[in-house]
């Protein structure tokens, strides 16, 4: 933890923990000037902006991360009384958008030349208890010409449940707006009134079960530094990122399998299905389960890699390399299939950059947002991750990252399982109950990169050591504006290649 | 080149799982549980308490299947007391069955006497369903998909998702079932032709889970219908699912 120069923020880096009254208290003013300056920059992208009630009023913390440097600013400032009215960042800075909606959602604060103030996710504890999830105001235009086309919440496949609301001309989309919040389990509150570490891992788990091992990994990783846990684990972090990695392949197979569905593509739609079988089948040899649930624990884990499974995984990894390779190179020629995708659903680099967009689909447009490389935690400290990047933006960017991010990270698990050899240590047993006493009055964080993108927990102690708040930032909370926006100008038939080139987790982002 | 396809198809070979009745999912994989009996009333308490979900309970010491995300912290700390072994023939039309006490090493199995009649007269041979996502977290949802893939091909059995409640015989419903999806579940069940079915898949489903007694979850949508069949797990395995769905639809009494 390091003041900066000027005062107005310290950094820390990536799983750090930080005493609260450490976090310096700007006038509102001075932190929006300070906010601003940062995003100026590309460099620079908010990964946590949050309210939280506060000596009758409200704190609201910032999390700025710098990924030149791998260092995360945090700054503040504190609101009372119940009404709060404020200048929105998001009038110039746009990325804010949508920590001002969610906080708007849940306090009622009154953001003024708030750009798209909209409901987020109908949260069951939010401010205002009249607006029910029916009466989300959609954005219309009045014309004889345009039609509404409204699908969902439930769709047509075995999928999650949102709205999405398409106003067209003709075939043509001008406009598409989604609305989620349909999933809402009161995930963030469900910390708090769960007492055990055991508990609140099982929760990670199940915020996103595509992403069991990302979610769970962030919390562990908070909770280690809030306990103090954290020792130097090499083994268990080499063990950990394999994880990580196994549940990016785990995902990215089964997208090359969706999108080639999508545009009917059988056989590849076929093989690449049939090979997301061996790789999920390999988390269960690993720990029971096919999607990596119980894997991660703070601390530790019950199930270290064995060199029996060792031998399994590298077995595993070739036989799907060689049969990956040959249908990848034929579906990546074909004609049909680059016609179908190419040029289709395109956001720009700067659409990306303004809207706060990352991960995956933010590379795939030229932005690098990718915490492996720029706030690199666990393995990837020495692994030095350059990240697969895209320049299209279209479908066939996004379709090309899960084929590059596939190869990429079996090189990084090859890599880890040397390494591997050179440790003489053992992952550990995880924290037991009795070792979970957190520091009081401490607020940490940890970005871990999950197959879709950088996800963020933060959490903050109070005097007595006891969970006060909790946060959870899913990478389809930013993301979900990007899907909205490919589809402008775009047939509304070319809907659902890009709602799978994006497949964004619904869950995630109703929390 | 068509030799590159052939080549692709011979690299895959067979894919489908000959028999998905007769199919086991090798260890680790956490199925049914089997408890000792006679376990202290210390080992009994501690059990209780260690359970994330609240699972377990006493008089005598069980394990509620319905409640239970088989995450196996409970063997691993008491490994004399509980063992989970690999049978994934887990799913009941009794939510009761879904309870094993201390003793039990029988498999869990339907009532056949609870099955309604129209069920296999109706859908002992086709039988097509609407899923409902209601906050399910999307690896439910994956393993349902997963057992229409190459592997499971449930529609060997006749048996298939589709997307409209209309074409559909019954729902099969994943998740806690929040407060902002309850009118759509419902809607989309009075959607569906009668007679149909309802299927509850998870322990989300069937009991809240971990997000049981959160203030966002509607769950009186459970009280309106009766349910068919619940198949546990977090998720259930593609082959609990099938097996449960083929115990309902085509048992013959």
């Amino acid at each position: 933890m390091v003041l900066t120069t000027d005062k107005k923020s310290i950094s820390i880096h990536n799983t750090e923990a930080v005493s609260i009254a450490e976090i310096p208290v700007l006038a509102y003013a001075d932190f929006k000037a300070q906010i601003l300056t940062w995003l100026h920059f590309e460099k620079c992208h908010c990964v946590a902006y949050f309210a939280y009630p506060f000596a009758g009023g409200l704190k609201f913390i910032a999390a700025i991360a710098d990924d030149s440097n791998a260092q995360i600013y945090l700054l503040s400032h504190e609101q009372e009384g119940q009404i709060i009215e404020l200048e929105a960042l998001s009038a110039t800075a746009m990325p804010m958008h949508i920590y001002e909606r969610e906080i708007a959602e849940n306090y009622g604060v009154v953001f003024n030349n708030h750009p798209w103030p909209k409901p987020v996710r109908f949260a069951f504890n939010r401010f205002n208890q009249e607006m029910q999830v029916n009466d989300y105001p959609f954005y219309k235009i009045e014309s004889d010409q345009l039609h509404e086309v409204g699908v969902g919440p439930i769709h047509a496949g075995v999928i999650e449940p949102g709205h999405f609301r398409f106003l067209c001309n003709g075939e043509t989309v001008l406009h598409l707006e989604i609305q989620l919040g349909w999933q809402h389990r009161g995930v963030e509150q469900l910390y708090l009134d769960k007492k055990t570490m055991l508990q609140r891992a099982i929760l990670s788990e199940n915020i996103a079960g595509d992403t069991a091992v990302g979610h769970t990994m962030a919390y562990a990783l908070v909770s280690e530094s809030l306990t103090g846990a954290h020792t130097q684990n090499t083994m268990l972090d080499i063990e950990r990122t394999i994880a990580l990695e196994w549940e990016r392949i785990a995902m990215c197979i089964f997208d090359l399998s969706n999108l080639n569905i999508g545009i009917a593509y059988q056989l590849a739609n076929s093989v690449f299905g049939a090979l997301r079988t061996p790789v999920i089948n390999f988390f269960q040899s690993w720990c029971g389960n096919r999607f990596g649930k119980s894997l991660i624990r703070p601390g530790g884990t019950h199930y270290p890699l064995t060199d029996e499974l060792v031998a399994k995984l590298v077995a595993i990894m070739d036989d799907f390399e060689t049969r990956f390779d040959a249908m990848a190179e034929k579906t990546f020629h074909l004609p049909s299939v680059l016609n179908r995708f190419d040029g289709i659903g395109k956001v720009t680099k700067k659409q990306m950059t303004l809207i706060g967009a990352v991960g995956q689909a933010a590379k795939a447009a030229g932005l690098i947002r990718d915490t492996r490389y720029t706030h690199p935690i666990m393995a990837y400290e020495t692994l030095k991750v350059l990240p697969e990047m895209q320049n299209g933006g279209d479908v066939l960017a996004r379709f090309t990252m899960r084929r590059l991010e596939i190869k990429q990270s079996i090189a990084m698990i090859r890599h880890l399982l040397d390494m591997r050899q050179y440790v003489d240590q053992e992952s550990g047993a995880p924290l037991k109950q009795s070792e979970s006493s957190m520091k009081p009055n401490t607020f940490s964080l940890a970005l871990v990169e999950g197959w879709r993108g950088e996800i963020c927990h933060c959490a903050i102690t109070d005097e007595n050591g006891n969970l006060q708040h909790y946060k959870v930032k899913d990478p389809s909370f930013h993301n979900w504006l990007a899907l909205a926006l490919s589809l402008r100008n775009l047939e509304i038939s070319d809907f659902p290649i890009n709602n799978k080139s994006y497949n964004l987790s619904y869950c995630g982002f109703d929390l | 080149m068509i030799i590159e396809e052939i080549n692709i198809l011979r690299q895959h070979g067979w894919q489908y799982i000959p028999d998905p009745q007769k199919a086991e999912v090798p260890a680790p994989f956490r199925g049914r549980p089997e408890i000792q009996v006679g376990m202290s009333l210390d080992t009994q308490n501690a059990l209780v308490d260690l359970c994330p979900v609240e699972a377990i309970g006493m008089n005598p010491l069980s394990i509620d299947l319905g409640k239970c995300y088989f995450c196996g912290e409970c063997a691993m700390a008491y490994p004399q007391a509980i063992r989970f072994t690999n049978d994934h023939r887990l799913a009941s039309n009794v939510r009761q069955r879904l309870i094993v006490a201390e003793g039990d090493t029988r498999g869990i199995e339907l009532d056949p006497d609870k099955i309604r009649k129209e069920i296999t007269a109706m859908f002992g041979r086709s039988l097509k369903l609407r899923q409902i996502s209601a906050a399910g977290e999307n690896s439910h949802e994956a393993e349902l998909n997963a057992c229409g893939n190459v592997n499971f091909d449930m529609g060997r059995y006749g048996i298939e998702f589709v997307a409209s409640p209309r074409h559909a015989d019954g729902i099969v419903i994943t998740g806690p079932i929040s407060q902002n999806m309850a009118e759509a579940t419902e809607i989309c069940y009075e959607a569906v032709p009668d007679p149909k079915i309802v299927v509850l898949v998870g322990s989300d489903a069937i009991s809240g889970g971990i997000f049981a007694g959160s203030g966002a979850l509607n769950r009186s949508f459970l009280n309106k219908v009766s349910i068919d069949l619940y198949v546990p797990g977090n998720p259930p395995h593609p082959l609990t699912f099938i097996n449960g769905i083929l115990a309902l639809s085509r048992s013959r009494s």
